[in-house]
């Protein structure tokens, strides 16, 4: 912007200069345009096919928006309305009797006028179509799929699991920021590895371990991890905790705080936008999840949460598209409209993991 | 907030009891604040790890845990001559090899288009490139399905408009995968973000000397902002091979678990998950489990080595 202000030779006509820099604005926001919307596609055909009935999803003439034939009632029987070419311009005539090389018409403006006759072959005129959008697939999908139930389980799971990974990581990431002892740094190399160690590595021993402690088929094993840290959390938190100036801990301890009333009384009340958003993170990782629910809570549906309820009716869904897009827009509603309220929290904690090394 | 009178009193109180000097009681909080993570790490990771490398010399079947008994590298023998983990490991190769160079074009692509100075609404852009992310894999993987549909999905009505007949993605052996790749396109707004952070750390003078030097946009991208963001590629390039051997969820979700069509949605993964939580073969599980381990070991190793030769720090080596 600066510099389209910073050169103005005449005032009352755009300079050459000038109107460069706006076509290379105007372009480049266009290709970012066009980019979005291809990205973004999936997204219109899920808001318009979850808004339409079964026979308009099957109808060629409703690609897009949810659209039904019109009919016109006509002497108590409903007959389609047709663009008829007449000597008048295009009309929209309801077809009463077909024939195949001449049709008669009623004029749904003009009723009393009787029958118009016109010759040509009805099939090739096109049909008269409105949009007429439909709610009916979200009830019944929410129903059928017990949603209610879902979003319980996955919230139990997501918030218990949330308010976990916070208490853990929090001290976690206190003492590798705050405090030397002999080890640290090698324990910090450790943490880091973990972040890389695949999952399926120690996935089947816990999953004895949490069978043979009675933990089959409980909500339990999804839970109780996060009460011991996470390794990238620990680690997003600790780079803002240095961040923090020590001489506020020193104040502190000098005042006589503990090392835990600093964490309290400082560092915790300095940081609140990393913790938003670590536990903005472990939330909704936790209501995505796909895997470990997956293992855990196999064979007890009524412990599902919205990823592994969905999948069971995947089945239903490829035949009733309506259906599916309607329990995929009430599925992702929670996670992206709260990212659109905390979207600042979530990308810059991104980037404090990622670049601030 | 404490008052005046609390904080003279305690310099005289806090220090040293019983002979403990301030380093070691530092240390001893440290150890404290420590403690959640050490148990954690013991009962869900060095333990478990410990316990799966064993495991993998056992024949050790949940169905019959009392015929429990070690069979040396009988698993690791039945892995070399096991014809269906190849073809898993087939598939899973397949998707990294056509993945990985999109997992960085694409979102490195996007950091320069929301970086570029004559995008307006750059904010609005970040965001709505990166939202996908939130969006759950089991879903995208719903949504994409309507799209990639071989009759009524838009992307091969679109096609057809150039006259193209476009496969039948998900029912196809040969486009399942691509079709997998094209969905995980929804998650690369991490890889976008961290990217973008560095080409915002590029020095802008690097950018004004090339230009006074003559140099054009397709010369400057590849010879200031490449090498200069080159400790970010690489740290997209490790996490995205990391990720893409662990693909699992959309291919389970799309080959409805057995790897439709015909086994090409068979990822090594989900054969591990088959064997040992289907089949209860968990002993075979854990063999499956530490290969893929330590195949991914060795590529990042290696990764790791080629650094010197192409990834520039600014500040010198750290």
């Amino acid at each position: 912007m600066a510099t389209v202000a910073r050169s103005r030779p005449s005032p009352t006509s755009l300079s050459t200069f000038q109107r460069r820099e706006l076509i290379r604005y105007l372009s480049v926001t266009l290709v970012g345009l066009i980019a979005v919307i291809v990205f973004l596609m999936p997204l219109g055909y899920m808001s318009l096919t979850a808004f339409k009935t079964q026979q308009q999803i099957q109808d060629p003439h409703s690609v897009l928006l949810p659209s039904s034939p019109v009919t016109y009632n006509y002497q108590g029987q409903d007959y389609p309305l047709y663009k008829v070419p007449t000597a008048q311009g295009v009309k929209e005539l309801a077809l009463v009797e077909k024939y195949r090389d001449e049709s008669n018409f009623v004029d749904p403006a003009q009723p009393g006028a009787g029958l118009i006759n016109w010759k040509g072959a009805w099939r090739t005129l096109e049909p008269v179509y409105r949009t007429n959008p439909t709610t009916e697939n979200f009830p019944l999908a929410w129903n059928q799929v017990n949603l209610g139930l879902l979003f319980r389980n996955s919230f139990i799971i997501a918030f218990t699991g949330m308010i976990g990974t916070l208490l853990s990581s929090i001290l976690v990431a206190y003492a590798f920021a705050r405090f030397r002892f002999r080890g640290r740094d090698t324990l910090f190399m450790v943490l880091m590895a973990t972040i890389i160690l695949p999952t399926q590595i120690t996935l089947i021993p816990r999953y004895i371990f949490f069978r043979a402690i009675g933990w089959g088929g409980t909500w339990w094993p999804l839970i109780i991890p996060h009460f011991f840290a996470n390794a990238y959390n620990v680690f997003l938190l600790r780079q803002y905790f240095r961040g923090i100036p020590r001489e506020l801990d020193e104040a502190a301890t000098i005042d006589g705080a503990s090392p835990f009333r600093v964490l309290t009384d400082v560092i915790i009340p300095q940081s609140t936008s990393a913790i938003t958003a670590v536990g903005l993170f472990h939330f909704f990782w936790s209501w995505n999840d796909f895997f470990e629910p997956l293992v855990f809570l196999q064979g007890q549906p009524h412990l599902y949460t919205i990823p592994i309820g969905l999948t069971e009716f995947n089945n239903i869904f490829n035949i009733q598209p309506g259906l599916a897009m309607s329990a995929a827009m009430m599925a992702m509603a929670l996670p992206v409209v709260v990212f659109f309220l905390a979207q600042r929290v979530f990308m810059q904690g991104i980037v404090i993991t990622g670049v601030e090394k | 907030m404490t008052t005046m009178s609390k904080s003279i009193s305690v310099p005289l109180a806090a220090p040293r009891r019983k002979g403990v000097s301030i380093s070691q009681r530092e240390a001893r909080w440290g150890w404290i604040f420590l403690s959640p993570w050490i148990l954690g790490i013991l009962a869900f990771t060095a333990i478990p790890m410990l316990a799966s490398l064993i495991l993998s010399l056992t024949n050790y079947n949940p169905i019959h845990p009392e015929e429990i008994r070690f069979i040396g590298l009988s698993n690791f023998v039945r892995f070399f001559s096991d014809a269906n983990m190849f073809q898993a490991a087939g598939v899973t190769l397949r998707f990294v090899l056509i993945s990985l160079p999109l997992s960085l074009v694409i979102p490195l692509s996007l950091a320069v288009l929301v970086n570029a100075n004559h995008l307006l609404g750059k904010n609005v852009f970040r965001t709505l490139f990166y939202m996908p992310i939130m969006i759950p894999v089991v879903v995208g993987v719903m949504v994409w399905g309507g799209i990639l549909n071989s009759d009524t999905g838009w992307l091969n009505r679109f096609l057809a408009l150039f006259g193209i007949t476009g496969p039948a993605w998900f029912q196809d052996e040969n486009w399942v995968v691509p079709a997998i790749v094209i969905m995980g396109f929804w998650g690369v707004g991490n890889a976008m973000l961290i990217f973008l952070a560095g080409l915002q750390n590029v020095p802008t003078e690097l950018y004004e000397a090339a230009k006074v030097d003559g140099a054009g946009p397709v010369y400057t991208f590849f010879n200031i902002t490449v090498p200069m963001i080159s400790p970010v590629i690489f740290y997209n390039l490790t996490l995205a091979l990391i990720g893409s051997f662990q693909v699992f969820t959309p291919g389970y979700i799309v080959g409805n678990g057995r790897g439709d069509p015909n086994g090409a949605t068979m990822f090594y993964n989900i054969y591990l998950y088959k064997e040992a939580f289907n089949f209860q073969e968990m002993g075979y599980g854990t063999t499956l489990a530490w290969a893929m381990f330590v195949i991914v070991l060795i590529l990042t190793v290696i990764l790791f080595r080629t650094q010197k030769r192409w990834v520039y720090y600014a500040g010198g080596e750290e």
